[in-house]
C-alpha cells in the first residue's frame, strides 16, 4: 500500500468497528447513557398517528422515579393485588433461574438461560395481555410461563426432558411450548418467531378474531431479515400484533452497538416503518407494563402494531455455555444505571406501605422452596442422561399429523431389532 | 442420606476440565447456591455451586487435577434429611440400563434383509364407468383445484407476490381474487422470507395458507421458515401445534431464464422430515393433489413445472377428485424395463417408452407424483416385474431422487436387478442460457431411450 496513489489528496477511508464502553478489567463507564427524569415522557392517545409521537422513540418512558414513586401520565395504577401478583411472579423467575442454573452445574441438564435483570420485560407484558392472547417468546421470556400459572414442575420436566416432558424429548431445554396457555413453540432460530406473530396476528383478524398476538427478539436479533419482513408486514397490513425488541445490551459476547446501537435506538426502527414506537425504561416494571397496556389497547381497535425497545440489561451470561467475564467488566451488571427490576418495585410497594422487607425476604425464602420441590418432583421423572426416558418408538410421532407407512415401516423395524439385540 | 457431586459440564460440548481449586473442605456445611469449587476448561472459567444443602463428607478429586471427566463423582454430601427417600435416587441414580445395554449390544447388526412387510399405499379413488373426460391445462387444473378448496373451507387462502390483481405471474391464481376478494387472495410485499414466515403464522393461528412463490427459485430465501419452521412445529412442540400450509410455484427449468431461475428444489425438500412433496406432471394429478395438499394438517411443498402450466389433458369430470399423497401413479404398463420419473420427466419417458416400443422394448413408465412420502412399494413391485430401471430426472444428478431411488433398488430389490439402476440427468452444471447450451445442459428423451436400451443389454 505503499506505492503513490493517484488519488493521495484524498483522505484515506478507514472503518469504524464497534467497540464496547468497558472489557474485563476496566472501568464501568455509563455516563453516555441518557436517564431522564421518571413521569416527564407524554402518553399519546391510544389512536395517535405514530408520526406524531415519533419523539418516544428516542426518550424512554419511565414511572418509577429515584424515591421509588410512580409519577406521571405512564403511571398504570395498579392494585395492591396486582402489584403483589408482579413482585412474586418475578421474584419466583428469578428463584427458578438461580435453580436450574445450578442444577445444569450439576449435570441433571445440558443447558440453561437465566433472565436476571430482564423479568419485568416478560411479567409485566403478561399481566398487561390478555391470557387469551398468542406470545411468540424468545428464549429468555420464562417470565410469561410463569405469570400464565404454567406449573413449575412441568417447566423442569422439560428442562430435564424427562418422562413427564410434555413436549416429548423433542426440544432443547427452556424451548417450551403450552398451546394451553398460548405460548408458541420457541424457536433456536433467532427472529423467525417475528413474521410468525405476524402472520398469525393477521389470521386473527382474517377470522375476525380479538386476540392479538405479542413478539420477543434480542436487540441483536433486529438484525435479522426476519425483523425487517415483520415490520413490514405488520405495518403494510396493520396487524394486531406487539413487538417487544428486549435490548440487554449484550448479544452472547457482541454488545448492541454491532445490531446498530451506536447510531440510533431500536425504537427509531419503528419509525421507518411508520409504525407507533416506544422506548421503555426495560428495568420499571410498571412502565413496561404501561406501555404494554397502551400497545395492547391499540392493536386490539386496529389502530395498529407498536414496537417497544425494553432498555435493559442482561445481568447474566448469555447461557450456562457462556462465561462473560471474558469480554466485558463485571462490574457492568452492578453499577446499571436503571438498576435491578424486582429491587425498584419492591421499593415501590414498601414506600406505598403494602409490603415490607420482612415479607419480602420471607417471600424469597418460600419460592426457592417451592422451586426446591417442583424439582424434586420433577426429578422424580428422571433427568437428563440418566436412561431412556421417551419410549423409543415415540421419536416417529408427530414428524407428520398421521404416521406414514415409510415412518410406520422403520418404526416397526426399530421395535424388532431391539426385541432381537436386547430380548428383556 | 449421601448425595455424589459430580464434575459439572460447562457447556453440552465439554468433556473434561481442571478442578482448579476447592472454597470448602470436609467436614463444611454447605447451602444451596454456596460456591463450592471452581472449574477450569480450555475456554473458561466457573464456579461450582451447591444445588443442595448439608455437609461435605468426602472431597474424592483433589484440587489441581486436570482431565477430570465430567460426571466423575468429585466429592460427597450428607443431605439434610427431608424424609423423602427418593431424593437420594434421583440426585444420583445409578447408571441407567439403557446406555450400557448398548455398549454391551453385539456389533453384528441385526440383519436388514427381512424388514417387516410394507404397509399398504392408499389408491386413488375410482372413478366411475362412463364419467366424462374434460381437455384441461394444468394451469386451470391448479387453479381449479384451489378454488375449489376456497369455496370448501373459508380458512383457505392464497398469498404471495402478484397473486391478486395480476392475477400471478404465471396465471395460476386467475381469476381467484375476483371471486374471493382480496382479504383471501392476497398481494404481499417483495419478500419470500416475510410471506412464508407470516404463512406460517397464520397456519399456526388456525387458518390455511396456501403460499405462491413466483418461483421455487426465490423460496431459498425462505427456506429457513419451510425446514426449520413449518416442518418441525408439529414435533417440536409434542404434537401441540400444526403447521398446515402449501408453498407452490413452479421449480426446475423453463426456457431460457438462466442459471439462477431453473433449479429443481424437489431433492432439497424431499430430504426434510415432516415436509410432503409432491411434483405432478399432469392435470388431474395436479388438481386431485392439491385439494389433498390443502386438506392434509402437514406442511406441504408442491412443485409445479412453468412448462406444463399450459399443455392440456384430460381431466374426470368429479365433483371432489381427490388423490393419495404418496401414491404413485403407472402411466403405462410396461414388462421390459421400469422408467421412473416425476414432473417434466414424466413426458419425456412416455416419448421415450413410444419410441421403445418401435424397437420392441416394452417399457413400464412410473410417475412418483410424490417425492415424500416416496412410494417405493409401487417401484419395487415394478422392478420385480421387470427387473430394469431407469430413473429419469430433471435436476441434477448428485444426491437426487434418482440417488434415492436407486439406493431402494440396492437396498430392498437387488435379487429382482438384472442390471445397474441408471440415471438419466441434467448435466451438473449451472443451466446456460444459450439455446443450443440449454438444450444440452437438460434431460432429454434419447438419453432415456438410450439409458433402457443399455440395461436391456441392447
Amino acid at each position: 500500500m505503499s506505492g503513490e496513489s493517484a488519488k493521495s489528496n484524498l483522505p484515506p477511508l478507514s472503518l469504524h468497528v464497534p467497540e464496547p464502553r468497558s472489557r474485563p478489567g476496566d472501568p464501568v463507564d455509563f455516563s453516555d447513557v441518557v436517564i431522564p427524569e421518571a413521569g416527564k415522557q407524554p402518553r399519546p392517545a391510544e389512536n395517535a398517528d405514530p408520526k406524531d409521537m415519533t419523539n418516544l422513540s428516542y426518550d424512554l418512558v419511565r414511572v418509577l422515579n429515584e424515591g421509588g414513586e410512580a409519577v406521571g401520565p405512564w403511571d398504570p395504577k395498579l392494585s395492591e393485588k396486582q402489584l403483589l401478583k408482579m413482585l412474586r411472579d418475578m421474584a419466583l423467575t428469578r428463584a427458578f433461574d438461580e435453580r436450574l442454573y445450578r442444577a445444569q452445574r450439576q449435570g441433571k441438564t445440558s443447558f440453561y438461560m437465566k433472565c436476571r435483570g430482564e423479568e419485568a420485560t416478560s411479567i409485566a407484558p403478561a399481566m398487561a395481555l390478555d391470557s387469551e392472547d398468542m406470545v411468540f417468546p424468545s428464549y429468555r421470556q420464562q417470565g410469561i410461563l410463569i405469570s400464565r400459572g404454567y406449573p413449575l414442575v412441568e417447566m423442569v420436566n422439560q428442562i430435564y426432558s424427562n418422562k413427564g416432558d410434555k413436549l416429548k424429548g423433542r426440544q432443547l431445554p427452556i424451548m417450551y411450548c403450552s398451546r394451553r396457555l398460548n405460548f408458541f413453540t420457541i424457536s433456536g432460530n433467532l427472529a423467525t418467531q417475528y413474521p410468525q406473530a405476524v402472520g398469525w396476528a393477521m389470521a386473527s383478524a382474517i377470522k375476525g378474531d380479538s386476540r392479538i398476538a405479542a413478539v420477543w427478539c434480542g436487540e441483536g436479533s433486529t438484525a435479522e431479515s426476519d425483523f425487517h419482513a415483520a415490520m413490514t408486514f405488520g405495518t403494510v397490513y396493520n396487524a394486531p400484533c406487539i413487538f417487544n425488541v428486549v435490548n440487554n445490551q449484550w448479544a452472547i459476547s457482541s454488545f448492541s452497538g454491532f445490531a446498530g446501537a451506536e447510531r440510533t435506538t431500536f425504537a427509531a426502527r419503528a419509525i421507518g416503518y411508520g409504525m407507533a414506537g416506544l422506548r421503555v425504561d426495560g428495568n420499571d416494571a410498571l412502565a413496561v407494563y404501561a406501555a404494554t397496556q397502551w400497545a395492547a389497547h391499540r392493536a386490539r381497535t386496529n389502530q395498529g402494531p407498536t414496537l417497544i425497545e425494553h432498555f435493559t440489561y442482561r445481568a447474566e451470561g448469555h447461557s450456562t455455555s457462556d462465561d462473560p467475564s471474558a469480554y466485558r467488566s463485571a462490574d457492568e451488571a452492578v453499577e446499571w444505571p436503571l438498576g435491578d427490576p424486582i429491587e425498584r418495585l419492591k421499593r415501590h410497594m414498601i414506600g406505598l406501605g403494602i409490603w415490607d422487607e420482612e415479607r419480602h425476604v420471607a417471600m424469597d425464602e418460600e419460592l426457592a422452596n417451592e422451586v426446591k420441590a417442583a424439582t424434586k418432583q420433577a426429578e422424580k421423572n428422571g433427568i437428563l442422561g440418566h436412561g431412556l426416558h421417551q419410549p423409543f418408538e415415540t421419536m416417529f410421532e408427530d414428524v407428520f399429523e398421521e404416521l406414514p407407512w415409510h415412518l410406520r415401516e422403520q418404526s416397526e423395524q426399530a421395535i424388532r431389532e431391539r426385541e432381537i439385540k436386547w430380548p428383556e | 442420606m449421601a448425595i455424589e457431586l459430580k464434575m459439572p459440564a460447562l457447556s453440552p460440548t465439554m468433556e473434561e476440565g481442571t478442578l482448579a481449586k476447592w472454597l470448602v473442605k470436609q467436614g463444611d456445611t454447605v447451602s444451596s447456591g454456596d460456591i463450592l469449587a471452581e472449574i477450569e476448561t480450555d475456554k473458561a472459567t466457573m464456579e461450582f455451586e451447591a444445588v443442595d444443602e448439608g455437609e461435605i463428607t468426602q472431597i474424592l478429586v483433589p484440587e489441581g487435577t486436570d482431565e477430570v471427566k465430567v460426571g466423575t463423582v468429585i466429592a460427597m454430601l450428607a443431605g439434610e434429611d427431608e424424609g423423602d427417600g427418593d431424593t437420594e435416587s434421583a440426585t444420583a441414580p445409578a447408571p441407567s440400563p439403557a446406555p450400557s445395554e448398548i455398549e454391551q449390544a453385539p456389533t453384528e447388526p441385526v440383519s436388514v434383509a427381512s424388514p417387516p412387510p410394507p404397509v399398504s399405499r392408499a389408491s386413488d379413488p375410482a372413478v366411475p364407468e362412463g364419467t366424462e373426460m374434460v381437455g384441461i391445462t394444468v394451469r386451470e387444473a391448479l387453479r381449479d383445484g384451489m378454488a375449489e378448496e376456497m369455496r370448501r373451507d373459508e380458512r383457505v387462502f392464497v398469498m404471495g407476490e402478484e397473486v391478486a390483481e395480476y392475477q400471478g405471474a404465471y396465471k395460476v391464481t386467475q381469476g381467484l381474487l375476483d371471486e374471493f376478494g382480496p382479504k383471501r387472495v392476497i398481494d404481499t410485499p417483495i419478500t419470500e422470507y416475510g410471506f412464508a414466515g407470516v404463512g406460517a403464522g397464520a397456519a399456526m393461528g388456525g387458518l390455511r395458507p396456501i403460499i405462491e412463490f413466483m418461483t421455487f427459485n426465490f423460496a431459498m430465501q425462505a427456506i429457513d421458515h419451510i425446514i426449520n419452521s413449518a416442518a418441525k412445529t408439529n414435533y417440536m412442540s409434542g404434537g401441540q401445534m400444526r403447521c398446515p400450509i402449501v408453498f407452490r410455484g413452479p421449480n426446475g427449468a423453463a426456457s431460457r431464464v438462466g442459471a439462477q431461475h431453473s433449479q429443481n428444489y424437489g431433492p432439497w425438500y424431499a430430504s426434510v422430515p415432516g415436509l410432503i412433496v409432491i411434483a405432478p406432471y399432469d392435470a388431474a394429478d395436479a388438481k386431485g393433489l392439491m385439494k389433498a395438499a390443502i386438506r392434509t394438517e402437514d406442511p406441504v411443498v408442491f412443485l409445479e413445472n412453468e412448462l406444463l402450466y399450459g399443455r392440456s389433458f384430460d381431466i374426470p369430470d368429479l365433483d371432489d377428485y381427490v388423490l393419495p399423497i404418496g401414491k404413485a401413479r403407472i402411466m403405462r404398463e410396461g414388462s421390459d424395463v421400469t422408467i421412473v420419473s416425476y414432473s417434466i420427466g414424466v413426458g419425456l419417458a412416455l416419448e421415450a417408452a413410444d419410441a421403445l416400443a418401435g424397437e420392441g422394448i416394452d417399457a413400464e413408465v412410473i410417475d412418483l407424483r410424490t417425492l415424500r412420502p416416496l412410494d417405493t412399494e409401487t417401484v419395487l413391485a415394478s422392478l420385480k416385474k421387470t427387473n430394469r430401471m431407469v430413473v429419469a430426472e430433471e435436476g441434477w444428478p448428485t444426491c437426487s431422487i434418482a440417488s434415492e431411488i436407486i439406493a431402494i433398488a440396492m437396498e430392498q430389490g437387488f435379487d429382482d436387478l438384472d442390471a445397474p439402476v441408471l440415471r438419466v440427468t441434467d448435466e451438473d452444471v449451472p443451466l446456460p442460457y444459450a439455446a443450443n447450451l440449454e438444450k444440452d445442459a437438460l434431460l432429454s428423451t434419447p438419453q432415456i431411450i438410450e439409458a433402457a436400451k443399455k440395461v436391456c443389454y441392447k
